[in-house]
């Protein structure tokens, strides 16, 4: 079972309800940080042991004593990451996505395998909760390979709660492709509307079965409600808005901690979602 | 020697492009017979990424020695820099014309980095 939590707009509370979830439920759980970029599903746990490993991904050398200029890896690599530039193959590897594509296709075995840093992945346990995250290497750009290389420590038959950056660009896609069910995390404003309906949007394309927490209900007005019934997508919670939560949250908590009868209603949600 | 100048407009005239990699045009003039080449850079304006790498390949396989741009950021500037191909900098609006007058003359100086960052 893997269930994804994102949201199109950022501060919409992903991260807060990812651990919510997480700890309302008495089950094994693992749960993974995909916001390679800037993680913090960590921040709600007392980590008491890290363990961490280098993600290392391939990028081209070029043996310039083999190739005989063919250009089929240039032609091929849809990112400029292998150009032939005067009379060499000049390589870009923070251009290069690791598709290994120039390798496959050189007639000549001129590519040699190399490799880059994209940065570590971490993991703690804590209770009943198994945490994994990716920690993008500051100068990186590419964060889909990390994003990539989390997602394969994910057993489908275990209880998987991944929390997704925040948009609807390749990192959001590449943690949420292939989930079983997509919480979309969002709040009754315009901001919050209008990128609620760029993520269901890419869910429907992605073709993920989703449903709206909306967090916040009670301010703004009732924009994703009237939006929700016109699309026909089911609120699965909403949440208040409540000073207790907020500080709870500022001190490193989740909202179970502040509002304890959220934990009822993020195990019915749970059971709600495993039963679909 | 062949002179590389980013443009706006495919004629003499035009503003110098202030963007390298995704400019409209190349113009290649040759400074003893001035007779100029326009190069289309259609392709690189809507490139996902690595417009600057191409750009720089294209100025290279122009036989251009001297590019004049307005920004020229530092994946192009070092392909561009590893085949000998010297940068000059314009700060300032102005036309193809004018800027291959000011380099002809010497007021440009040749750049030693790029001057801008990635994506700027």
């Amino acid at each position: 079972m893997k269930i994804a939590i994102a949201s199109g707009k950022g501060g919409t509370g992903k991260t807060s309800i990812t651990c919510a979830l997480a700890k309302s439920l008495d089950e094994n759980i693992k749960l993974f940080d995909c916001d390679v970029e800037e993680p913090n599903v960590h921040i709600f746990f007392n980590k008491q042991k890290i363990s961490s490993s280098l993600c290392n991904v391939f990028v081209p050398l070029v043996d310039q004593s083999k190739c005989n200029f063919c250009l089929k890896c240039e032609e091929l690599c849809q990112f400029n990451a292998i150009v032939k530039i005067g009379d060499s193959m000049m390589v870009f590897p923070e251009m290069c996505h690791s598709c290994k594509g120039c390798k496959i296709i050189c007639p000549e075995n001129a590519i040699i395998n190399s490799s880059k840093n994209l940065g570590q992945i971490k993991t703690f346990q804590e209770k009943n909760i198994t945490v994994v995250y990716g920690e993008l290497r500051i100068g990186e750009p590419m964060a889909p390979p990390l994003i990539d290389a989390v997602k394969n420590k994910i057993i489908d038959t275990d209880i998987n709660i991944i929390d997704a950056p925040p948009g609807t660009s390749c990192p959001v896609i590449s943690t949420i492709k292939n989930v079983d069910y997509l919480i979309l995390v969002t709040e009754p404003t315009p901001f919050g509307l209008n990128d609620l309906v760029l993520a269901v949007e890419t869910a429907r394309i992605l073709k993920v079965p989703f449903g709206i927490i909306i967090n916040r209900a009670d301010i703004g007005d009732n924009r994703i409600s009237e939006y929700a019934k016109k699309e026909n997508i089911e609120i699965l919670m909403k949440i208040p808005n409540n000073r207790k939560i907020a500080e709870s949250y500022s001190r490193g908590e989740t909202m179970i901690k502040a509002k304890s009868e959220l934990k009822k209603e993020f195990k019915q949600l749970y059971t709600k979602i495993i039963t679909k | 020697m062949k002179i590389s100048l980013s443009s706006k407009g495919d004629n003499l005239d035009s503003e110098l492009d202030p963007r390298f990699g995704r400019a409209q045009y190349f113009i290649v003039v040759d400074s003893e017979t001035k007779d100029f080449k326009i190069i289309r850079n259609e392709q690189n304006i809507n490139a996902r990424q690595g417009a600057g790498i191409q750009a720089a390949k294209t100025i290279i396989e122009s036989g251009a020695k001297v590019l004049i741009t307005k920004n020229c950021g530092p994946k192009a500037f070092d392909v561009l820099n590893a085949q000998g191909i010297k940068v000059a900098i314009i700060s300032k609006e102005t036309t193809i014309k004018n800027a291959m007058e000011k380099f002809l003359a010497g007021e440009l100086k040749i750049a030693d980095n790029a001057n801008v960052d990635g994506h700027w």
